[in-house]
């Protein structure tokens, strides 16, 4: 195959493409802006919420000064005057939790009876959660301490009330625990990313030129049409991996800042081989999902058509990604053969070091068939009048 | 030279069923000769001309374009033939020099050549002064010159017009219209397609009436005037629809 008319239509297309702002806009601006800083915003809206002290009311604290003084100690809340209204109040998101302590409570549990704290929330409202947790976690430790205390009066041991302690110990190493953790959101991100980028390119060069009658003029030239398509499908798929590529490092990039900032417990060790591994997989991917979208961009007759079939094409392809993050769902051959599917379960497996090579080739494999497959969709479409012609 | 024979092209529509774009054409174009293919809207004109430049694959028929066979050696006809028409567009989001640069390379052509063929191209249809501005932001007469250019490039032997004038103000059909003339003037073979009688008349040494896929009638203006026993182009082109109907 000459590769000369190839290269000469890939760098006309490239270099036409890359003057589009819209390119630009989808290859650039949004993975390493837009992404990045959304995620930011939304981590430090988190953060500020969590921060942020929650209204509670004390109801009943007249007759049992003592634990409501020391809840009143607390600087976790901002207490509010009691009213009759708390319901209204709490529904309406004006205060985040009630808790109401028996009148005579402080005189109850020193005589030894059964007494019962109640807290009203709005369950679900993520701040009326947090205030009641931290509601509970509070008489928790007062109830603790005083079984402690009643213990040591009565010279009896603290295992009475306590007899075994539960205690949960990691033995996953770092990386596995980042590979898991990264690995559920690296595909996903990944493969988001590879089409969301390919969709643009493909639509702009394909139905596009239909529409601006651009692809008569290049059908005139003496190139095999062959080489036409492919040298397309080389821009639209050197765009996706850009994009790619620029996601995922900005997003590392926000992942490490944020490291260094409130987030220093993020787990953040990866093997550089298994991560080489997940960007060798992306390749078939990309090359899968381009030559997908370049086809689908032939038989439309408009970009307006081609965007219909394409933005499906994405929540398409967005499901397998999902499925692969969801618990249960693990490798084996059967699913080694479900296209996208595949490839976010083998990338889970390598980033957390679980993976055997015959996953690796029979992924790999059936990655590129299934690629090789979609270009020559794309080839054997540019080669149709009836394509070309739609009207 | 091109050389039609029994050319045919049937399309399926799923309302229409089968449309015989061209049906039997056959016609000789001599080089240095301007031959016009001369028919109303949807007459066939622009099916024939996209068999000729191997953009469509004839249902049955040939041509010879420059000796190559379009069906057997398409990759050769297109390297022969400048081919332009109102539905050949240019990269907006490239200057003219590119546009043509782009088909210059397209056709083989290496730097050494391309490079004082493009100035020359540039200098003989006036372009210099546009020669690096997007082609969006040109006019249209500026647009049309760029693809003369473009189709130009490579010195074909052959040029094939599908009503390059389509759409376009009085002077820049004008210059079109010299220009087709000029290429008939240098020796290369030209078939032009057009429903503009006038056009037609003026600058055609040749001309073959196509209806419903079909040429009804062909030969020299005297010729079509001699058979048809009328005088103007328009009243000869009436009486041979009228025949055929």
């Amino acid at each position: 195959m000459n590769l000369r008319p190839l290269a000469i239509v890939y760098r006309k297309e490239l270099r036409d493409l890359l003057r589009d702002w819209r390119t630009i806009m989808s290859m650039v601006i949004v993975p390493v802006v837009v992404v990045p800083a959304l995620i930011l915003g939304i981590l430090k809206i988190v953060s500020v919420t969590m921060k942020e002290r929650p209204q509670v009311m004390v109801l009943g604290a007249e007759g049992s000064p003592e634990t409501a003084a020391a809840l009143r100690r607390l600087k976790k809340f901002d207490f509010v005057p009691a009213g009759p209204d708390y319901t209204n109040l709490i529904s309406n998101k004006k205060i985040r939790a009630a808790v109401e302590i028996p009148k005579d409570f402080d005189a109850a549990v020193e005589g030894d009876r059964k007494a019962t704290v109640h807290i009203y929330t709005y369950e679900g409202e993520p701040k009326s959660m947090l205030a009641a947790q931290q509601l509970e976690e509070f008489f928790q430790h007062r109830r603790q301490a005083m079984v402690r205390r009643r213990l040591l009066e009565r010279m009896l041991p603290e295992t009475l009330a306590t007899p075994y302690d539960i205690q949960r110990t990691n033995v996953a190493s770092p990386r596995q625990v980042s590979g898991l953790v990264i690995g559920m959101i690296l595909p996903y991100l990944m493969i988001v990313m590879c089409l969301a980028g390919a969709i643009y390119p493909a639509v702009d060069l394909t139905a596009g030129e239909k529409e601006r009658g651009t692809l008569e003029t290049l059908l005139c030239s003496p190139v095999a049409r062959t080489h036409l398509v492919l040298g397309k499908g080389l821009v639209v798929l050197t765009v996706s991996l850009a994009t790619a590529v620029l996601s995922v490092s900005s997003n590392g990039a926000a992942l490490v800042f944020l490291k260094s900032g409130s987030a220093a417990r993020l787990p953040l060790a990866l093997d550089p081989l298994a991560l080489a591994g997940v960007c060798a997989m992306m390749i078939p991917l990309a090359v899968f999902l381009s030559a997908l979208a370049v086809a689908v961009g032939l038989f439309a007759r408009s970009s307006k058509e081609a965007n219909t079939y394409l933005q499906p094409m994405l929540l398409l392809a967005i499901v397998p990604a999902i499925v692969a993050a969801l618990p249960g769902v693990e490798f084996n051959y059967g699913l080694a053969l479900v296209p996208i599917l595949n490839i976010s379960l083998l990338c889970k497996e390598l980033l957390t070091g679980a993976c055997h090579w015959g996953h690796v080739l029979v992924v790999f494999g059936s990655m590129t068939l299934y690629a090789a497959l979609a270009v020559a969709a794309a080839v054997a479409l540019f080669k149709r009048e009836s394509v070309l012609f739609r009207t | 030279m091109i050389e039609a024979s029994a050319l045919t092209k049937i399309f399926h529509d799923r309302k229409r069923g089968q449309i015989r774009a061209a049906d039997g054409v056959a016609f000789r174009c001599e080089p240095g000769r301007i031959f016009g293919l001369l028919g109303v809207n949807g007459a066939g004109k622009t099916t024939c001309l996209r068999l000729l430049a191997t953009i469509l694959r004839p249902t049955s028929g040939t041509a010879a374009v420059n000796g190559f066979d379009i069906v057997r050696e398409p990759e050769k006809v297109r390297a022969s033939i400048g081919f332009l028409s109102t539905a050949t567009a240019l990269y907006g989001r490239l200057t003219a020099y590119e546009v043509v640069e782009y088909f210059g390379r397209l056709h083989g052509l290496e730097d050494g050549a391309l490079r004082p063929r493009i100035n020359a191209l540039f200098e003989t249809l006036e372009m210099n002064d546009f020669r690096d501005r997007r082609c969006d932001k040109l006019s249209t007469g500026m647009k049309q010159k760029t693809s003369i250019a473009r189709t130009l490039v490579h010195d074909p032997p052959v040029m094939i017009f599908d009503e390059p004038t389509l759409g376009l103000d009085v002077l820049t059909a004008r210059a079109v219209l010299g220009f087709i003339r000029d290429c008939g003037r240098r020796g290369k073979t030209v078939i032009f397609s057009t429903h503009v009688m006038s056009e037609a008349e003026k600058l055609c040494d040749a001309i073959a009436i196509i209806h419903g896929g079909r040429i009804l009638a062909d030969g020299t203006l005297a010729q079509l005037r001699q058979r048809a026993g009328v005088e103007g182009l328009e009243d000869i082109f009436i009486k041979a629809v009228e025949e055929h109907a």
